[in-house]
């Protein structure tokens, strides 16, 4: 038995920073020590803190160490291992107060967090079933085959409130009731693993830490819907994620919780994986579909909904990983408890993927209704560099922005929408100051012209004439007519494209033009990037009072653009000036400034 | 798995394990010197001892087992200290693993101190 766990993040940002090398360490480091047999390390998913990792927690004192590097590896297992002494250079910071350490559940970061698809990822081995089933893992399966109708089982769906996490925030078990009601000799069960959204990593950590729940509320969907088999689409792009289903499937077959007869009752169900080669359009259902079925990943038109007509032409549902997490504590918890957190439309908690101009970059699970200002401040710690905060962008490619006038939005489904944004799967990419509107929807428009499958006009030619428009904006050669033509390309891409991908393309840009058409006007009439991002509108130059003349500018100028004499003022040649910036990183006088 | 019966039996297996890594503010906290002096006269069989008797007996949720380091009688020591929330703090003084085992018996299950082990009953000079 093990007095001690000492728990080592394996999620996908703690990998790339190094944690299997502390890993490695730590289990050397014990045996050296001759703990191995009192010590249990184990290997988890995501924490959330993502900026702060490698992160190592010790338990029972849930002591949380962060940004830990091999060489501290052999003093916390000398002194906090071994000798109990926390070490006290390597605990984050957040958890110390006054020299006191408190406990994690209350900082700032965790305090207002609820989390139910994230509550194992960090705190189980995602590699050992048994740690999924020694957190109640399973049971929820249990219940349903031994307890209830699959009626029963939809009605508790539909009781909970829960939407759909991939997007589009589609009833789940109206979805399952849709697909139940359809007759036929095979349905199935599908899992939307193809989280593409530049940002956004919520279902990859799902996966990575804690996939069998995915599996359990996959076969709970398929008792219910009267399925026998389930795919699940993934990424090739997520390699830990890939290994870990792979292991997980392995063991829940080895322990027959997939398979025939399971729990000993008619009901039979298997789970196949499915790896996707990375296109954003097989997000979408009806390509996704079609990308399992062997052939190219387009989208075709509905109807028929695959509720009707899906995978190989039978009734098929799909559902996003998070929305999955849920299923199984739902069924323990009842629809009650769910239906309890979140706003009037919009039930349980969301999983948002934090990323951009933020102190806590990670993984951050909130009831609906939480504000945006309580997750940016609070939660993510605020904007470094004491800039100003400008707007937060949700959805991805599909979402908009919301601004500063919108802070105080308790954030769901329906709020989101009505501002011109949508959830979309979750990835909150923050803005400041510093950030150039115009450019962040020529970035996400980019993104969806790459993405587009080609298969409808509107989507494949209105993007492109989308993206020139713009850059004929941030280059200031536009016409205030530009953005009339813009806005009415953004409508009609939106009504005629064929699916999801195409309607929601413009979003960005339409959001951007609500609340900062100023910026657009200001790249048109007066040839000026405010945000100072535009390469094409902007020029660097010395300020001759600041210029202390100390040729530091000139030497690390790529272009020889600047010249001088000693302690005098510098000059730069606008013509030969690239606008790398690299002039105004280096001088230590503050002298030069760009407009 | 044929059973709820089978998978019932590997989450209570299991439970105790993974319980370790909730936290809880409202545990008992039974903590041992762990400081070279506690380690020298034995402390870590001390601590090996209770670890094990809370998992055995299922109380990871009740108690929480933790070392701590030199608080300054290394003449007393292997030490323990049984914290519990809302009670003043008992010091047990040089333990072995049997005393461990009354310890745990009669004041962590049977909310007795035992005295006779304690600082207080030794004649601090």
């Amino acid at each position: 038995m093990y007095r001690s766990h000492a728990l080592v993040c394996g999620g996908t940002g703690c990998t790339s920073s190094g944690s299997v090398q502390i890993l490695e360490t730590l289990k050397s480091e014990l045996e050296k020590h001759g703990l191995t047999e009192e010590v249990a390390v184990v290997q988890t998913g995501c924490h959330g803190l993502c900026a702060l990792g490698p992160i190592v927690v010790i338990y029972p004192d849930a002591t949380f160490y962060s940004q830990v590097k091999p060489e501290d590896v052999p003093e916390i297992v000398s002194e906090h291992l071994l000798k109990g002494r926390v070490v006290q250079r390597l605990v984050y910071q957040e958890t110390e107060a006054d020299g006191k350490v408190k406990a994690l559940a209350d900082t700032d970061f965790y305090r207002k967090q609820h989390r139910i698809a994230l509550r194992n990822c960090g705190v189980i081995n995602p590699e050992v079933i048994e740690e999924y089933i020694g957190t109640g893992g399973y049971e929820a399966l249990g219940k349903v085959l031994t307890e209830m109708t699959p009626d029963d089982v939809i009605q508790t769906i539909l009781d909970s409130g829960l939407r759909g996490r991939g997007g589009g925030g589609f009833p789940t078990g109206l979805k399952w009731k849709l697909a139940k009601g359809n007759v036929a000799d095979q349905k199935y069960v599908c899992c939307n693993a193809d989280e593409g959204d530049p940002g956004a990593f919520m279902d990859r950590s799902v996966l990575e830490g804690d996939p069998h729940a995915v599996l359990e509320a996959m076969a709970i969907a398929g008792y219910a819907i009267g399925a026998s088999q389930g795919f699940i689409y993934v990424r090739a792009e997520y390699p830990i994620a890939v290994e870990r289903l792979k292991i997980a499937i392995q063991q829940a077959r080895e322990m027959e919780l997939l398979g025939n007869n399971i729990f000993g009752t008619d009901f039979s169900f298997d789970i196949d994986l499915r790896l996707g080669a990375g296109a954003f359009v097989c997000g979408e259902e009806t390509a996704l579909m079609t990308s399992i079925e062997g052939n190219r990943g387009e989208p075709r038109p509905r109807p028929p909904f695959p509720a009707q007509k899906g995978l190989f032409g039978k009734p098929t549902i799909l559902n996003n990983v998070e929305t999955y997490a849920n299923i199984p504590q739902i069924i323990l918890h009842g629809a009650e408890w769910f239906a309890s957190m979140g706003t009037e439309r919009s039930k349980g908690t969301k999983v948002f993927a934090l990323g951009g101009k933020i102190h806590n970059t990670g993984l951050v699970e909130i009831p609906m209704g939480t504000t945006l200002r309580e997750v940016i401040e609070e939660i993510g710690g605020g904007i470094p560099n004491g800039k100003k905060f400008k707007a937060a962008q949700t959805g991805g490619p599909s979402g908009g922005c919301i601004p500063a006038s919108h802070f105080d939005i308790p954030i769901d489904y329906d709020n989101l929408i009505e501002i011109g944004s949508m959830m979309g799967s979750g990835g909150l990419i923050v803005l400041d100051e510093d950030n150039c509107m115009v450019d962040i929807a020529k970035f996400f428009l980019e993104f969806t012209v790459e993405e587009s499958c080609g298969k409808c006009t509107p989507c494949r030619v209105g993007t492109r004439r989308m993206m020139e428009l713009l850059e004929k904006i941030t280059k200031g050669q536009a016409t205030m007519e530009d953005i009339d033509k813009l806005e009415d390309l953004c409508y009609y891409i939106k009504s005629n494209s064929l699916c999801g991908l195409g309607q929601t393309a413009p979003n960005p840009v339409l959001s951007t033009l609500r609340y900062f058409r100023d910026e657009y006007e200001a790249h048109i009439q007066d040839k000026r990037c405010p945000a100072g991002v535009c390469k094409a509108l902007l020029s660097y130059h010395i300020d001759g009072e600041k210029c202390k003349g100390c040729s530091l500018c000139a030497k690390n100028c790529p272009t020889q653009a600047i010249f001088g004499e000693i302690r005098k003022p510098y000059k730069i040649v606008q013509d030969k000036c690239i606008k790398c910036g690299a002039c105004m990183e280096k001088c230590k006088f503050g002298a030069i400034y760009k407009k | 798995m044929k059973t709820l019966e089978e998978l019932k039996a590997i989450r209570e297996k299991m439970q105790s394990q993974v319980a370790m890594r909730a936290e809880d503010q409202t545990q008992t906290r039974v903590v041992v010197g762990m400081a070279t002096c506690g380690i020298a006269s034995g402390a870590r069989a001390v601590l090996t001892k209770l670890a094990d008797l809370v998992q055995e007996k299922g109380l990871t949720d009740k108690i929480t087992v933790t070392q701590t380091g030199c608080i300054g009688l290394c003449q007393y020591e292997p030490i323990v200290e049984v914290l519990e929330p809302g009670k003043t703090k008992v010091t047990y003084v040089k333990m072995n693993a049997e005393k461990a085992e009354e310890v745990m018996e009669r004041h962590l299950v049977g909310g007795h101190v035992v005295e006779k082990y304690t600082l207080a009953s030794v004649d601090l000079k």
